[in-house]
This record gives structure tokens, sequence and C-alpha cells, in this order.
């Protein structure tokens, strides 16, 4: 069909190309000699090996990693159960409510999530002395408030559509709520919850803004230390960072990809 | 057959629908209760920077003390204002620009042979998926002054001085467009692919027009996919700070922009505070919207 409309055609291969062009030129000059990032100065590998002797940004890598490891299980129990009451309590007291909760986060400038969290953060400190001082914990809650939320929609979307004949089976034979959760719904949904726990994942790895208002000493996360290097001017070593991180994401999202392309023409 | 909510005990659903409620009460309703009382504090120079609303008077008496100052200095100081309506242009201008190149994208994705619709999908997520930060940088590499874009032209001879695109709000528009876009080709995607085929066919049949047949039947039809899509633009865009900070210059003055300056550098939480009032007030508006037609989208989808 698409062949009729070559302005569709055409509006696709610019929008791609638009997507596209500022990826593959940070790669391509991730791999430049020069230090003035956009002045070819032939083929090199050194910014990587600086990369790797850069202590400050590899400590902050690591804290990241940790925070969104965490925040990603956190955020996968939360959204799951979220959801589960969004899509099979729809008579519970506080349904409608929690809908706006989950649906707030998403849109909600993040710069206005770190300055609230850190004033409740400061405020709960001062009445009952917890969280003491700001750092991974703050950084950890502030992260799973917003990453549940987007958990909650994917896993929200599979409940909706799962086929529930073989939960109902297993209630009417007398398996208990708890039972059947676990030995049936649960597998069913894994792969939003694999998706929901990847996609809270980045998110938390990701977020500049609100981890810089609730962070404290000792807890600066990758994106602050890339932020402060970036504002100075364009750094070489960023674009390595940046061809390390797009070719992570691109082999996962490739081997997803093709998975699921398998699975869908196996069904067709 | 019977449903979830009759087989639980009652104890049982409340404790499901308790744990995500008060989790998101706490630490995403709570939280906006403070930003409205410290916006009525006075700043002060102390640890936190402002002084409390309740001070206990010596002889045992409380009084609340409560400092419209704050608000008063957004109204009466030019900047405040022009940094809101900057907020509003650029996230406005941002969402119809994001729709003039989403909705064709999402249209053509519609309308591809089934099998390629997967990856162009994925595509569309990739880089959604890469450092939202790092994405914006890598304009500065392009739009720069010796920068790719000026390189290209200059080689080009379309111009001989390069043009000064970096810290203006040219610049700005370039990034919000770019990292926003998929934000809305998603939602317009899955409206466009649901869409009811056997009126297009209807109207073919009578001997409609393609052109006449999208402005007639598919434009009405994925109207609520489009206003749902445009405030999951609009909304953030109107709080964003990285793009205007890493990309804009002294003509875009933006609220978020303007937070982070009186948070992180004058230390003014008070004010800042105010300012996020401001803002939340006026995201309700957009946010109300999104949500009705978001419901509507369900509900057509049964």
């Amino acid at each position: 069909m698409l062949k009729k409309h070559p302005l569709l055609v055409l509006a696709l291969v610019a929008g791609y190309a638009f997507l596209y062009a500022p990826i593959i030129s940070l790669v391509v000059y991730s791999f430049n000699d020069s230090r003035l990032v956009t002045v070819w100065g032939g083929f090199s590998t050194r910014w990587y090996g600086e990369l790797m002797n850069n202590e400050p940004l590899l400590e902050a890598a690591w804290m990241s990693i940790k925070i969104a490891g965490l925040n990603a299980s956190l955020a996968v129990v939360l959204g799951t159960l979220a959801a589960l009451a969004l899509v099979r309590l729809r008579k519970q007291r506080g349904h409608q409510s929690l809908g706006v909760m989950v649906t707030a986060p998403l849109v909600m400038p993040e710069i206005m999530i770190g300055l609230s969290l850190l004033l409740l953060f400061v405020a709960m400190e001062d009445v009952f002395g917890w969280p003491q001082g700001r750092g991974m914990l703050t950084i950890l809650l502030a992260h799973v408030t917003f990453s549940m939320a987007y958990v909650t929609v994917i896993v929200q979307s599979r409940l909706a559509h799962m086929d529930r004949s073989l939960e109902e089976a297993a209630l009417d034979l007398g398996a208990r709520p708890m039972t059947v959760f676990f030995t049936i719904t649960l597998p069913l949904i894994a792969p939003a919850l694999g998706a929901g726990w990847l996609l809270a994942f980045t998110l938390s790895m990701d977020d500049l803004v609100i981890a810089s208002f609730v962070s404290g000493p000792g807890s600066t996360t990758l994106p602050m230390v890339v932020y402060s290097s970036v504002r100075l001017g364009v750094s070489p070593q960023i674009n390595a960072l940046a061809t390390i991180i797009i070719a992570v994401v691109a082999l996962a999202v490739l081997i997803t990809g093709v998975s699921l392309y398998r699975k869908e023409m196996r069904q067709a | 057959m019977k449903e979830l909510q009759t087989r639980l005990m009652p104890h049982q659903r409340r404790l499901l629908m308790a744990v995500p409620w008060l989790w998101l009460a706490v630490f995403f309703m709570l939280p906006f209760l403070f930003v409205v009382k410290i916006s009525l504090s006075e700043p002060m120079l102390a640890q936190p920077p402002y002084a409390d609303l309740i001070r206990s008077v010596e002889d045992g008496l409380v009084t609340i003390q409560i400092n419209l100052g704050n608000y008063a200095l957004l109204w009466e100081d030019p900047l405040y204002r022009e940094a809101l309506w900057g907020s509003v242009k650029v996230a406005l201008v941002s969402t119809v620009l994001c729709l003039l190149i989403g909705y064709p994208m999402a249209y053509g994705i519609a309308r591809a042979p089934s099998h390629w619709r997967l990856p162009l999908l994925m595509l569309i997520i990739l880089p959604f998926w890469t450092s939202f930060l790092i994405r914006v940088y890598a304009w500065i590499g392009i739009l720069k002054n010796n920068g790719l874009l000026n390189q290209f032209l200059l080689w080009l001879g379309v111009i001989d001085q390069p043009l000064a695109i970096l810290h203006t709000s040219t610049a700005v528009y370039i990034g919000v467009v770019y990292s926003y876009l998929p934000f809305l080709v998603l939602p317009l995607y899955a409206t466009l692919i649901r869409l009811d085929n056997t009126l297009l066919e209807a109207a073919a049949d009578l001997g409609a027009r393609p052109w006449r047949q999208f402005v007639s039947i598919t434009l009405p039809q994925s109207l609520p996919g489009v206003l749902a899509g445009s405030m999951l633009v609009f909304i953030p865009v109107m709080g964003e700070f990285v793009i205007p900070d890493l990309l804009g210059g002294p003509d875009t003055l933006m609220i978020g922009k303007l937070m982070w300056t009186e948070f992180f550098a004058n230390k003014d939480w008070p004010v800042a505070s105010s300012l996020a009032s401001v803002l939340l007030l006026v995201l309700v508006v957009p946010f109300v919207l999104m949500r009705h037609y978001e419901q509507r989208l369900a509900e057509e989808q049964g």
C-alpha cells in the first residue's frame, strides 16, 4: 500500500534520517583522533582508553548501575501491584485516584518531581529523622516513584489483553487466588515484567534532573558527571561513552526485536 | 465465571489497592503540598534556606506566618512572566512541529506492509532507550559554529558564513522536536492502526480521492489520539530544563531553567517553589484534557 504514496515514503525516510543523524555523528566522532570533536583527525580509539581511566566517571557509572538495578526491581513489584489493582479491581475504592496518580508521573516535568521530593525529604528528616541526609536512598525512592508509573502502563496493557480462561479454570477448580497469580498470571505477564524492568532500569540510568535535586555528597550519578562535562562543551570521551551505551541498547533491542519478529511470523 | 474482584477477600483487595496507592500518595502527591507550603515562606540564610511557617514564640504561643511576597515578585518582575510565556510558546510550537513530522511518519508505518511495521516501530523506540542527555549533547556538535551542519552547508556553497544556530531558540526547537518526536509517533501509530477500514473502502468505492478520504475519514477518527499524544509532548516540554540549558541561549527564557537557577544558583527555595506552584496550576488543564481523550480511546477499544 505504501508504494502508492511516495510522499509517505519521503516522510518516513526524512523522519528516520532526523532521528538517526545525531546518533550516527556521535558514534563516528568517537573514533576521531582530534580533540576538536567536529574536525576529523584520523581514526583512533584513544578516547575509549581515556574513558576507562576516568575514575570519577566510572565511579558514578557504578553508582548509577546500582541505583538503576534496585530501582527496576522495586518498580516492577509496585508497578505490577498498581496494574493489577487498576485492571482487576475496578469497583474498589481508590481505583479512580490511583489511575490519576499513575498517569501524572508520566508527563510531570522532571524538575517538578525533583524539587517537590527534595522538599518532602527535608521535611521528613526534620520530623522523623529519616531519611538521614540525601544520597543513594533518596535517589532510589525518587526513581521508583516515577518509573513504577511506566511499569504500570506496560503491565496494565498486557493484563488487559490477556486470555483469562486459564485463570478462571483454575479458580473454578478451587485454586486460591494467590496460587493462581503465581502459577498462571505471573508466567503469562512475564514478558511485560521483563520489558518494564528494562525500561525502569534505563529511565533511572538516564535521569539527570531528579537526581540532581535529591542527591547528596558522595552520591554522584553518571548523568550528573556527563552533564558537568558537557556543559563545558563537546568532549570526545562523552562520544565514546555514548557509543558504548548505543551499542548495548542496539544489541538488546535487536535481540528482542528478532525474537518478537520470529514469534509473530510463527503465529502468522 | 467469577471475577478476581469477588474471589479475593476484602482485606486482600484493600491491601492490593493500598500498597501502590500509598506509595504514590506519599512520594508523588504529598510533596506538592510542601511545594505550596515553602512557596509561602520567607527566604532565609539558613539550612534549609527558608523560614518555617509555623513558629513557636517564647511564651508558648504558636504563630503561622504566611508570606505572599514570592508570588508578588513573580507578578511584578517581568522576567518570570516572560519565562512562563516562553515555555508556553516553545511547548505549543514544538507540539505542532512534532505533529507535522510525526503524523505522516505514524501514518506511513501504519500503511506499510505488515512485516515492515515491527522493525519500523523498533527504530522509533530505539533512540528513546539511549540516553536523552547524550542525544541532546549530540546536537551541540551538529549545530555549533564549526559544527557538522555549518560545515556541510559551507561545503554545499549554500552559505559563505557559518550560521549561528547553537544557543538560540532555533536550536531549542530542534532539540525539543527531536527528543519528543517518539512520544507522539507511538500513540498516533496505535490510533491509526486500529482505524476502521470499512469506511475508507466505502469512500473509495464511492469515488472519493485519497486526499479527500484522509481529510474526511482518517483525520477526524484519529483526533482523540492526536490530542492525547499532543499532551504527552506539551506537558513535559513546559518544564523542560536540559534542552534550553544545553542548546538555548539568552533569548530562550523557560520556566524550568529559571526554576533550576533560582534553586541551585540563587538558593532561593521559596521563589523556586512558587514558580513550581504556578507551573503545576498551568499544567492541570492540559492534564485533564489528556486523561479525557485517553479514556475515550480506551472506551473505543472496548
